[in-house]
């Protein structure tokens, strides 16, 4: 395609109820999806609401529905996904849309907490540092989950949240993953009860559509299945 | 038709399990029904008699291959979560899917 052939571009309008709206769109080197987007609000239509701020894949605030797919619109090339042409531009599924691209993300951090992705300390500041091998298998582990920009991609591209709104869902249980695996923890058995409980990791129906789509390469499945087996574990040992 | 995002491996292998586990429960029921048809000899020997005809037969032959590939499949998720994680999960998919058609030629060649 040209460069200044132009693309046809359907946005979202409107809430939970919508309908899409077709733009046309210069075609420029290297652009991204998020340049059409800004593009579209600052050129075509002020009202268009939609979320960014970093522009570099660090922040995980601008993912949407690209072509079906969910994905960072920061760093996805319009050459990469633009098939015939055409562009469908979608806020993300299993969230509620407040406007137009930008989904309500209360629920989503919500679940980060119910699944006790947080630290909790054994000792205070006056104690001495814990040693933490970086060869260590914890912290291998940890390293591998730790890199999550919180753009709710995987949230979006699971299918058992779909099913059923309140499953914690891959992010957060990935999160919950790290956690576990926080040697310095002063409680990792509650990280177990949390991601394990109701609605926890024993939903996760391994699809893997959060590993096949998470922007920065994590795998929220692996994560999840760690889980799965330090809860068995754990609860053979009478621990849980 | 599968929404682009869920055009990978993984949601397949999900798809078929899923689907052949419905298609066995169904078949389940009438199994044991003729199991069942065993208190009256004359009864079972008429059922036997029918499962001799050629569409049964083709359709015993579905019936082993959903079997062998809930069977695969199942084993498969047994591996992602009970083993260590292996990175080769889609490597997994492909041989389960393998194993579960070796089974189905092998009972169409009445190896087995």
């Amino acid at each position: 395609m040209s460069p200044d052939a132009g693309i046809e571009v359907r946005i979202w309008r409107g809430g939970a109820q919508g309908r899409y709206e077709t733009f046309r769109a210069p075609r420029r080197e290297n652009q991204t999806v998020l340049d059409i987007v800004t593009w579209i609000q600052r050129e075509a239509d002020p009202t268009l609401a939609y979320r960014f701020a970093c522009r570099v894949g660090v922040c995980g605030s601008c993912a949407m529905t690209v072509n079906g797919k969910p994905r960072w619109t920061c760093r996805t090339h319009v050459s990469k996904v633009a098939s015939g042409g055409r562009l469908t531009i979608a806020p993300l599924r299993n969230l509620t849309v407040i406007k137009d691209l930008a989904c309500e993300m209360t629920p989503f951090f919500e679940k980060w907490r119910r699944a006790r992705g947080r630290f909790e300390a054994a000792i205070s500041r006056d104690d001495p540092l814990v040693p933490v091998s970086p060869e260590s298998p914890e912290r291998r582990a940890a390293d591998a989950a730790i890199e999550c920009i919180n753009c709710a991609v995987c949230h979006a591209a699971c299918d058992v949240v779909a099913w059923r709104g309140d499953y914690l869902g891959p992010a957060a249980l990935n999160r919950a993953w790290a956690a576990w695996n926080d040697v310095r923890d002063g409680d990792r058995t509650a990280v177990l009860a949390a991601a394990g409980a109701e609605a926890g990791c024993g939903n996760c129906h391994s699809h893997q559509s959060c590993a096949e789509h998470c922007p920065v390469g994590i795998n929220p499945t692996r994560s999840i299945a760690g889980l799965k087996r330090a809860g068995l574990a754990a609860l053979l040992r009478g621990a849980l | 038709m599968i929404r682009p995002a869920r055009n990978h491996p993984g949601y397949w292998a999900f798809l078929l399990h899923r689907l052949t586990g419905l298609t066995l429960v169904l078949f389940l029921p009438a199994h044991f029904l003729v199991l069942g048809l065993a208190l009256d000899a004359a009864a079972l020997d008429g059922a036997i008699a029918w499962t001799a005809r050629p569409l049964v037969k083709f359709g015993e032959w579905g019936i082993v291959v959903l079997l062998a590939a809930h069977m695969t499949g199942g084993v498969r998720l047994l591996m992602l979560e009970l083993l260590p994680w292996s990175e080769r999960q889609k490597t997994r998919i492909a041989v389960s899917l393998g194993l579960a058609a070796m089974f189905g030629v092998a009972f169409a060649l009445g190896l087995v």
